[in-house]
């Protein structure tokens, strides 16, 4: 049964990672929905957050194969109920529309806010999941929105161990 | 160690000698120029083979590290140099070898600009290689070589490659090296895990008809003897991969034969049959295992293996033990009851009869006159006694080999297993030759795949080494055109070839050469090649469509092995 996985990878910083990373997924003609990295806890530890739907055995099968490659230190497989995640949107709309009224109203209900106004054009932020960031998409429509970004997912995990604890038992058994 | 300051290149060279490279395979070129400048100060003590293609010098490096224990070593040129090795990179990580490729490249400078003979080797090599890395500046040569070394010789043995820019050869720099053992992320030596060991006993102790298959991780792990210990204390009849030929004597009693597409009945039916099924070093290819939906579903499976990753991959194990196999072997047999299993062992027997009576009868009905391979490659076994290094193509002959050759000796079948590369058999039997010097190493190769790489024979010539070459040549692309026959109605689609005379080839390279069409001369002429002193070629005429069986046809499970 197909599902939503976060992979959550953590590697040396060394150059061609995110290559060797995602050529795993491309082998198995798996689609990458969305995937993040940037130093983690520890300096010099990169961590990369790959989402991707596909069935268990599957994404097993994927995190042996990321956990073979020399630099990659440790990789994890989550479930949506495992994980605390977060993405983060950009709306960019003209700025007319802020003497509009409803305009505040949406942005005071979904929750999101204004990182800067321009006499052209205005940038609202909305942080969440992707469902509401999306819901906020289809309420700015109406208004003209010139420009939209989201990034990928960034996750934190529900259990307690942390990465460092699992950095000193590599290093202890090895 | 002093230090002294030196050249990039001479610091690969340098870096090399360390770690005790006596031989390359290789060829120059405009990128590598600075390192081979510096290997000419190295020609008492590194012997550089010139192959006549990058191919051909990297299929030599596996051919040596198969039969040597040792790691195998390829210079090539930037750009086409280094895209030539693609076809062994992938083998060698398929068939877990240990390599070290050197590629020079354009200047840092250059990188990135399409300059002349550019090519992003690291991109293209990263999904066939166990690591790969470039080396922008001279410092990082001898420690990126050190952890080369280790990673390519660790674990589950692989292919690394190392790219090195031009100016990287040319800037000096100080020189100190010390030995690479030890990476933060990366885990080659598993601990044992003592609870599966007994477990696995356990299972191994209770069982009736126990199977025990191997692969080529008993040779990598050097467990022949361990392996030997615990068959013969518990007893357990044995059959053997592709890869894993030579790991236990094939004329011991308790050797069952060989798995897979083409192996034996035997070991192919008794899988479905077995209520434990131990495998070690092996990965349950797909050539090994046929349908896995309807493979050893009533046993319990014992899979030892060093790649993690390989665990539960195709089969589910029951008992998992992620070790290697030398240490594993040891503490299960020290765990495990002395035994024996002679009913188990004698339906093998009666299973191996049903095949060779039903093999016979098929020969002697179809085309008596002309000589087959299985003919040649008995013949040749047993003249041997099942001692020579064996090298072997893809195809027809090389199934042929696998069945019929008795190997007697670890790391004595060189073969192309997970990749299948046409071409592998001339120059791996080089570098088997280089590896290996005492032995006597036997090439036996199809008309097809000699000629992919044919030009090695030019290697020969100039490094002047006594390398048999026996063509067993059908006028076909033997297995495609079984298959054409069996699954495609007979429709010879490109398959018959026309293949120039390979005596005069031989001898155009002073290669001694025969050709013989009979089965009167067939022991005259194999005693002939053998006791030639140098290189010596030898075609044999055989059966034009001769058929390989027993045959598990794809999608078929291991039980429904036809015998003809």
């Amino acid at each position: 049964m197909e599902k939503i996985y976060t992979v959550s990878v953590f590697t040396e910083n060394s150059i061609g990672m995110l290559n060797r990373i995602t050529i795993i997924f491309t082998r198995r003609h798996l689609n990458i929905d969305s995937i993040t990295a940037s130093e983690s806890e520890v300096k010099d530890v990169f961590r990369y957050t790959i989402v991707l739907r596909t069935s268990k055995e599957q994404v097993d099968k994927v995190i042996g194969q990321i956990e073979k490659l020399v630099d990659v230190l440790k990789a994890f497989v989550h479930e949506e109920s495992e994980i605390v995640h977060q993405e983060i949107a950009l709306y960019k709309i003209k700025t007319d529309n802020l003497t509009n009224g409803s305009v505040e109203k949406v942005i005071r209900e979904n929750y999101a806010r204004i990182l800067t106004v321009d006499p052209m054009f205005m940038v609202i932020e909305k942080t969440g999941h992707v469902e509401e960031t999306q819901l906020l998409f289809e309420k700015l429509k109406p208004f003209g929105i010139l420009e939209f970004a989201r990034s990928g997912r960034v996750a934190v995990t529900k259990p307690m161990k942390e990465l460092s604890t699992y950095l000193k038992e590599i290093e202890k058994s090895n | 160690m002093t230090e002294l300051k030196i050249t990039g290149a001479q610091a690969l060279i340098k870096s090399l000698v360390e770690e005790n490279v006596n031989t390359i395979f290789g060829y120059p070129g405009g990128a590598i120029m600075p390192i081979y400048d510096a290997l000419y100060d190295y020609t008492d003590s590194i012997n550089h083979v010139l192959v006549r293609h990058e191919q051909g010098a990297i299929h030599a490096a596996q051919g040596y590290a198969r039969v040597s224990d040792k790691t195998g070593v390829v210079f090539a040129t930037s750009g086409p140099g280094a895209t030539n090795l693609i076809t062994g990179l992938a083998d060698a990580l398929i068939d877990s070898t240990p390599l070290v490729c050197i590629t020079g490249q354009v200047a840092s400078h250059l990188l990135g600009t399409d300059a002349f003979q550019e090519t992003d080797i690291i991109g293209i090599s990263a999904p066939i290689t166990k690591w790969n890395y470039q080396i922008t500046k001279a410092h990082e040569i001898p420690s990126v070589i050190a952890k080369a070394f280790f990673i390519a010789s660790s674990g589950r043995p692989g292919p690394v490659l190392i790219d090195i820019t031009k100016d990287a050869q040319f800037e000096s720099m100080q020189f100190y090296y010390e030995k690479c053992t030890k990476i933060r992320s990366y885990y080659p030596n598993p601990e044992l895990n003592k609870d599966s060991v007994e477990e696995a006993a356990k299972l191994i102790n209770q069982a009736k008809k126990p199977f025990l298959l191997i692969g080529q991780g008993i040779m990598l792990s050097n467990a022949e003897n361990e392996l030997k210990e615990f068959v013969e204390k518990s007893g357990i009849p044995v059959a053997s991969t592709l890869l894993g030929l030579g790991a236990f004597p094939n004329n011991h009693p308790l050797y069952v034969g060989y798995l897979g597409m083409h192996g034996d009945y035997a070991p192919n039916i008794k899988t479905n049959e077995c209520d434990v099924l131990i495998a070690i070093g092996m990965r349950f290819d797909d050539r090994v295992t046929g349908d896995v939906s309807r493979y050893a579903k009533q046993a319990k499976v014992i899979h030892i293996e060093i790649d993690a990753s390989e665990l539960h991959k195709i089969i589910k194990a029951d008992v998992p033990i992620h070790a290697d196999a030398k240490e594993a072997l040891k503490l299960l047999t020290a765990s495990i009851n002395k035994n024996q299993h002679d009913l188990w062992l004698e339906e093998f027997k009666s299973a191996k009869k049903t095949e060779v009576d039903t093999l016979k009868q098929s020969a002697e009905i179809l085309h008596s006159e002309e000589l087959k391979m299985n003919e040649v490659i008995e013949l040749l076994s047993e003249i041997t006694h099942g001692e020579a290094i064996v090298v072997t193509d893809v195809g027809q002959h090389q199934m042929m080999a696998a069945r019929y050759y008795q190997f007697n000796k670890s790391k004595s079948n060189i073969t192309s297993g997970g990749l299948g590369t046409m071409g592998f058999a001339l120059p791996a039997a080089i570098g088997a030759k280089f590896g290996a010097p005492k032995n006597t190493v036997i090439a036996i190769i199809g008309d097809g795949g000699f000629q992919m790489t044919v030009q090695e024979l030019g290697t020969i010539l100039q490094s002047k080494i006594d390398v048999k070459i026996v063509i067993l040549n059908n006028r076909f692309l033997g297995m495609v055109r079984q298959w054409q026959q069996l699954f495609f109605e007979k429709r010879y689609s490109f398959t018959e070839m026309i293949s120039p005379d390979f005596v005069a080839l031989a001898k155009a390279y002073s290669i001694e050469a025969a050709k013989i069409e009979n089965r009167a001369n067939l022991k005259d002429a194999l005693l002939k090649m053998l006791n030639y002193e140098g290189s010596y070629l030898l075609e044999v005429m055989v059966a034009k469509e001769e058929n390989v069986f027993p045959m598990v046809p794809t999608g078929a499970s291991v039980s429904e092995i036809r015998l003809k």
